[in-house]
Formats: C-alpha cells, structure tokens, sequence
C-alpha cells in the first residue's frame, strides 16, 4: 500500500484536478445563471491550443496565458450569443462548439505549426513551479501543496472567490436570482442578459486558465484533442459540486485522485487501457451515489415552478 | 381624497386586435379599488401598461397629476406602483428576506448584509400586520405565506399604489380571509389597492369601488355599496345569467365500482389511500369534497390508471381494470378532465389544434396519417360552442389564459362520448360565464345517462352539482351525504376531520 498511496500520488493529484476545477467552476457560473454549458470541453481545448500558439508568439509565458485567456473568451462570447440572444437550445450550442474546437485547433494546428497530431518545441518555456516558503519545509504537507504551477494555485483562489462572490456579495445574489427565476429577476429590473454574459465571460476566462495549465503546466505541448474528455468529467463535477464552488473543489479533488490513481495503477502491471477507465466508472458510481439528492429534487421543484 | 393614479383614454391595439378601448380609471389614497371581469376582458393588459410591461398605443397615464412614460418595471416601481402578479415571482431557495430585499439589499460595502436584511423585514412584516419568518425559505412555505411576501415585497420597494392580479386563486378559504383582511388594514394605512378577480363576492367583502370590463371597454364604474353581485356578473357577462338546478333523477346501473383500494405512502408515512370503495352509477354526479392533498389526486390516478394500487379492485363499465394500461381504460369509457390543466391538461407549448387532437388521434385517422381537415371543421365547432377565445387554432395553448384552456380540455373531454367522467376542479381559475357552461355541460351528459365523478375544493360547485357527496379526509372516505341532507357546515366539519354526528 505504501507504494499506492505516497506524497507524490497526492502531488500529482492537485496538478491533474486543477484544469477540471478551473473548467468546473466555470461551468459552475454558468449554471448559476440558468446556462447549462457543455461546451468546456471546447472551451478548454481552444485554450490549451492559444496558450501554446501564445507563448510561439509572444514568447513570454504570463502573455501566452492571458492569450489564453482572451483567446477562449472571444470563443465563449460564440457560445453566449447563440444561447442567450438566439435563444438556441444550450445543450446543442454546447455541442457544437465542443466538436467546432476540436476541428478549428486540428486545423489551426497545421496551418501555423504545419505539423499533424502534435506541436512540440523544446525551446518554449513552460510555467515556472512555485516553491512555497516556509511551507514547503513543512514535511508531507510540503510536499504535496508546494512547488507547483502558479495556475493550480489559482484555481483554489478562484473557487474561494467564486464562493464568496455569490453568496456573499449583493451582485451575486442578483447573479444567482437571474439564474433562479429569470422572469421574476427581470421583472425588478435585474439585467438579467447582461448578467448571463458576464457569467459566460467568466466561464471562459476559467477555461482559458485550465487549457494554459493543460499544455503549459503539466506539459508544454499541446497534442490534438489533449483535453480527452476532462472538460466533461469538469461537467459532471459541476453537477456533482451542485455548481456551489465549495462543492466543486471536493468533486475535482475526488475525479484528481481518481485520475492520479489511474497513473500510478498502471505501475503495478495493470493495463493501461483498463486503469485509464477509472475516473469515468467512479463518474457513474458518483452519479449512482448522487442519485437521489437534493439536486434532483431542486430540478423538479424548478420544473414545477416553471408551471 | 387624492387621486395617486389614472389612466385617461388608454387604448391599447396588438395588431387589429383591440385589448383595451377608451379607457378612464383612476386611484385614490387609501381605497380598494375592483377590477373585475372575465377572462380575456383586458385586465390583465390594463395592468402591464400600468406597471410598464407594456405601453398604451393611445392615452395618457398620469400619478400624481403628472403624465409618466414608463418603459420598464422599475421605473412604475420607482414611481410607487408595485404589483404581485398572478403566478408568484419569487426565488423558491432564497430565504423570505432575501426574496424581499431584492433589487434593493442592504449592503456592507459590497457584501449583503443579511441580518439587517432580516431585521428589516421582521419589522415590515409586523408594521403591517403581516408577519414573518425572514429566515424560511420561500420553496418551504404554503402559498398563503409566499403571497404575503410577494405582498411585502413591493411595500418594501416603496409602493403606493399595490396591483393583486387574482390574488386569491391559488389559496385556501383560510388564507383569502387572511388576505382581505390584510389589505383593508393597508388601505386604512393609506396605501391603495387595485384588485383584480373574477370572485364576486371577494370583491364585495374588500372593495370601495368597482370597474368592469368586458371585451376591453368599461361596463360600468361604481361604490361597492351601490351595486350587488347580481349587477355586477351581469356587466361582466353582458347578459342574465341562467340559474341551473339539478333536476331529481333516477340512477342506473352502476358506471364505476371501485372496492377497497389501498395505496401505501413513502416509508413510514400514512398510507395515500386507505381501503376507499365508491361507486357511480348512469345519470348520477357523485361530487367528492375535501382539502386538496387528502387522497383525491391519488384516487383520480388509480382509477384514470396512472397509478397502481396496491391492493383492490377497480371496475369500469362492467369490466375490471385494475392495473390496465391507460389507453385501455379510457376505451373502456373513461374521459377526465384533469385536475392540473398545465400539468396533465394540455402541453403549453403545443399548438389549440394538437391539444384538442390528444385522445382523439383514432378518431381522427385517415390511412395512418392524421386528417387534419377534418379535426379543424369539428374543432371550430368546439370553439364556437364553448366560446374559447383564441387567436386560431394554430396558437400555442400556452397563450391561451387558464379559463380558455380549461374550456378546451373540457370541450375535448366532453368529446369523448364516454359513459363516465372524471371532472377534477373543472372550474379552478375560470370566469364566471365558463363555469356556466361547464356546469351547464355536466349536469346536461348527467341528464343523458352519463356518469359523473366531480372532485373539487370548492364547496358551492359541490353542492350545487352532486346528487351524493363524499368528503375524503387523510386518505379515507370521512363520510357520504346526499344531496339533501348536505349543508356547508356539514361538508366543512367532515373535511377537516370531524366526526360526523348524526
């Protein structure tokens, strides 16, 4: 047992959970003002790929994220328009935009790089670790929450903000209450368009963040489709979290240390292919375990008010 | 006194169509004022011009003497002019203050500050003889309780002048005295009420004056002390309303014969249904009273065959249908005329033709596919019968108001020609000249050797319908009376657990 569960296992949790929290609270915000978005996965996608054309361009690491940043913020405004101008069907546009990401990075890939399946450079620069003074002296508690990328840091920070913000703030009770019952929020004169794209804008910024920890932070490369599947397990860690950025965090630390688990199983002889599934059964577990709270019960209350 | 608000020559047209015509109506301080009027009659397009949700195409809006323009909500707000509307704009998870507070929180700097919040709101709910808890969620609470906050919420936000639009449909007898009561002690605070309903005799107990309206125009203006219900339906409806009464009959065989049905709650909970037997027979209404939620819902799903029971016997026009599939039992002779238009009754977001279409698709078939020409030529002749206003019969039913649908679903059901019916509140939320003709309707199919099972809340239809009457209580029946052994009070002692004393 001592060699499945070590610091490292934990080390390396904190650095994989990260993007899936970043894209989770995200897609938290989003469900808060009544935008289910589907899309992280594309959101992310699009970012890890202008994180690295960023850092080509720009050649400087911090321009190469907010590049990111920007980059999948235009993206989502994509994504906001179609839903909330349009009034399209937010699962669909959610999909659209993931399957438009995977193809427009394939296909940006190689027009800019001229390469096919994956870009590498091994002169660019990666995001520096940060080793935590004081801390990082500090035995096994040093070791798993010190010397990582300054994007994990960030994530935790966010999750703190985004839970004081709503419901804390008088803005993000008027956030939530244009999530809760749009009619009614209008109708005190609540903006409530301008709160959805705000919520959507932000969305995006996070997903900005987990694609540059993506290809900056974990690698410095970025490869076709590299997100695979973690802006959706993000999804259900939204759902999970009960979009509440508290919740959040446990059900990204959760899918981290199962995806860590995962790495570290395939050391012990097991298949790859058979450790690779793990997060995703214990997805389907959760969502078993999950069945019958409150968030179900949340779901009918808003259907039946809708009445 | 002060005239707060008027409306002078408002007319307002939505294409050719012409919702309010010419319209003179104005408020004083501290009065109740009625706006009474059928469904579709422009009440409720009054009232969004008021409150700046929509704008006149003609006339002039004034509050305290001024002309106002208003474009938005907020700005009627700002200008003293709250309103609770009919369906409840509140946050179902935020707390009673919070629901209250919006728009206009108390802050710490950015923060909310919800204690304050709270505070503030314990001391409105008992200045104004409203009271309540700040800190229960507004999901967690009856509806009496929501209304009083939608109540204090636009006293919160400073308002004169209080818009009810038909504030007593959703509640219980309790909580409409409740209610009335607690306006007039706001009116003789000074605030004024306009009230919008089509109960007559709410009107009559609470308001000063009274306008009605028919078909966008004005019927007539006058002092609540002035003019009797009697009057006023006949402004309303524009003709002498007919008294029905229920003509002595003989009752065939039996139609319905349910045995002793059970049905088992949630764990550790009281059993739904508990050994109910009753039969209905040709010719005869069995009216069945009660508060809602004491089984009456679950025993209309038993028999329509939406739900199983656990145990007993369900026999339907000499066949036994226990636990057959839906379709089955309505062929069998079942039409039913659900209790929940939205939720059971129609989809809101099909169009008038495809809801009158749902349960007739046999009928109307023609090679497999579906004969629309046909379901248009008898659908017409619904609408004509049953005066259902409708834009055309490609309108969404959701843009119908409730009375319209509800005279839909019952021209649909009457469609049937099945030799028994379930009619559950087939009057909720309806005018008062669509009750007429759903009430005229039933007792006529009674008359033609139908069976008839009538569940509703409302007492007066139950008496004046059933030729027997059940009381349901906690899942049993309480009691059975006839139709001339039954008084109100009777009823009403039944319903609330009571024992029958004989």
């Amino acid at each position: 047992m001592d060699q499945l569960f070590d610091i490292s296992l934990f080390n390396s949790t904190l650095r994989i959970l990260t993007p899936i929290l970043l894209a989770a609270l995200g897609g938290a915000i989003c469900a808060r003002v009544g935008l289910f978005n589907v899309g992280l996965e594309g959101l992310v996608l699009v970012g890890a790929f202008s994180a690295i054309l960023g850092n080509h361009l720009l050649g400087n690491v911090w321009l190469a994220v907010l590049f990111a940043v920007i980059c999948v913020m235009l993206f989502s405004l994509l994504f906001a328009y179609v839903s909330i101008n349009l009034r399209a069907n937010v699962i669909v546009v959610g999909i659209s935009l993931n399957f438009l990401a995977a193809g427009l990075t394939t296909f940006c890939l190689r027009a800019i790089f001229d390469v096919k399946g994956a870009y590498y450079d091994k002169n660019m620069q990666g995001l520096p670790r940060w080793d935590i003074p004081l801390i990082k002296d500090i035995p096994v508690l040093g070791g798993i929450v010190s010397g990582h990328s300054p994007l994990v840091y960030a994530a935790f920070a966010a999750a703190i903000l985004m839970w004081v913000y709503l419901f804390k703030t008088v803005s993000g009770f008027r956030l939530r209450a244009a999530g809760e019952n749009p009619v009614a929020a209008q109708s005190l004169g609540i903006p409530v368009r301008r709160i959805q794209y705000g919520a959507v804008l932000v969305s995006g910024a996070l997903c900005g963040l987990a694609g540059a920890q993506l290809s900056l932070g974990q690698v410095t490369m970025f490869t076709e489709g590299m997100t695979a599947g973690r802006g959706f397990i993000a999804l259900v860690a939204t759902m999970l979290g009960q979009s509440n950025p508290l919740g959040v965090v446990a059900s990204s630390l959760l899918f981290g240390l199962m995806d860590a688990f995962s790495i570290r199983l395939q050391g012990f002889a097991l298949p790859a292919q058979f450790t690779q599934m793990l997060p995703y059964i214990m997805t389907l577990a959760a969502m078993f375990f999950f069945k019958d709270r409150s968030y179900l019960k949340d779901a009918q209350r808003a259907n039946g008010s809708s009445r | 006194m002060t005239v707060l608000l008027e409306m002078q020559g408002i007319t307002k047209k939505y294409g050719d169509f012409t919702a309010n015509h010419d319209i003179h109506f104005d408020v004083r301080k501290g009065e109740i004022h009625a706006l009474v009027g059928e469904n579709g009659a422009g009440k409720t397009t009054m009232m969004r011009m008021l409150y700046g949700m929509e704008q006149p195409t003609a006339g002039r809006i004034l509050v305290n003497g001024k002309e106002v323009h208003f474009h938005d909500p907020s700005q009627a707000i700002r200008h003293g002019i709250g309103m609770v509307h009919q369906h409840f704009m509140l946050f179902p998870s935020f707390t009673l203050a919070e629901n209250i507070v919006i728009g206009g929180e108390p802050k710490k700097g950015a923060f909310f500050d919800r204690q304050s919040a709270a505070d503030k709101v314990r001391e409105l709910g008992e200045r104004y003889g409203m009271p309540i808890d700040p800190w229960k969620k507004a999901g967690d609470c009856p509806l009496g309780i929501q209304q009083r906050t939608e109540i204090l919420k636009v006293l919160y936000q400073g308002a004169d002048v209080i818009i009810l639009d038909e504030p007593t449909g959703v509640l219980t007898p309790g909580e409409v005295k409740e209610l009335l009561a607690a306006i007039k002690g706001l009116a003789a605070q000074g605030k004024s009420f306009i009230l919008i309903t089509h109960k007559l005799h709410e009107v009559m107990e609470a308001a000063d004056r009274i306008t009605v309206l028919r078909d966008g125009v004005i019927t007539g203006q006058m002092a609540a002390n002035d003019t009797d219900e009697e009057q006023i339906s006949r402004l309303m409806v524009g003709r002498e309303l007919v008294q029905m009464s229920r003509a002595a009959r003989e009752p065939g065989e039996k139609v319905l014969d349910i045995q002793a049905i059970k049905l088992a709650g949630g764990k550790g909970s009281k059993p739904l249904l508990d050994d109910v037997s009753l039969s209905v027979r040709r010719g005869e209404i069995v009216g069945i009273a009660g508060i809602s939620g004491n089984g009456q819902s679950e025993l209309l799903q038993v028999i329509s065959g939406l739900r199983q029971p656990d145990r007993g016997t369900v026999e339907l026009n000499g066949a036994d249908v226990t636990g057959a599939p839906v379709r089955q039992i309505r062929e069998q002779g079942l039409a039913h005329i659900p209790e929940d238009r939205y939720l059971w009754g129609a989809s809101r977001d099909a169009t008038v033709l495809d809801n009158g279409l749902m349960g007739h698709q046999q009928r109307f078939r023609k090679r497999g596919l579906i004969d629309r020409s046909s379901l248009r030529k008898v659908m017409n002749e619904w609408v004509q019968r049953f005066a259902i206003k409708t834009g055309s019969l490609d309108t969404q039913a959701q843009f119908l108001s409730g009375g319209n649908l509800q005279k839909l679903i019952a021209a649909r059901e009457f469609a049937q020609q099945q030799p028994f019916l379930i009619a559950a509140e087939p009057t909720r939320g309806v005018d008062v000249g669509a009750m007429e003709l759903i009430h005229g309707e039933l007792l006529e199919r009674c008359r033609g050797g139908d069976g008839i099972l009538l569940v509703s809340s409302e007492l007066t239809e139950i008496l004046k319908l059933s030729d027997r009457i059940l009381v349901m209580y906690e899942g049993r029946i309480a009691g059975e009376l006839t139709a001339e052994q039954a008084t109100e009070e009777q009823i009403s002692l039944l319903m609330a657990g009571g024992k029958r004393q004989s």
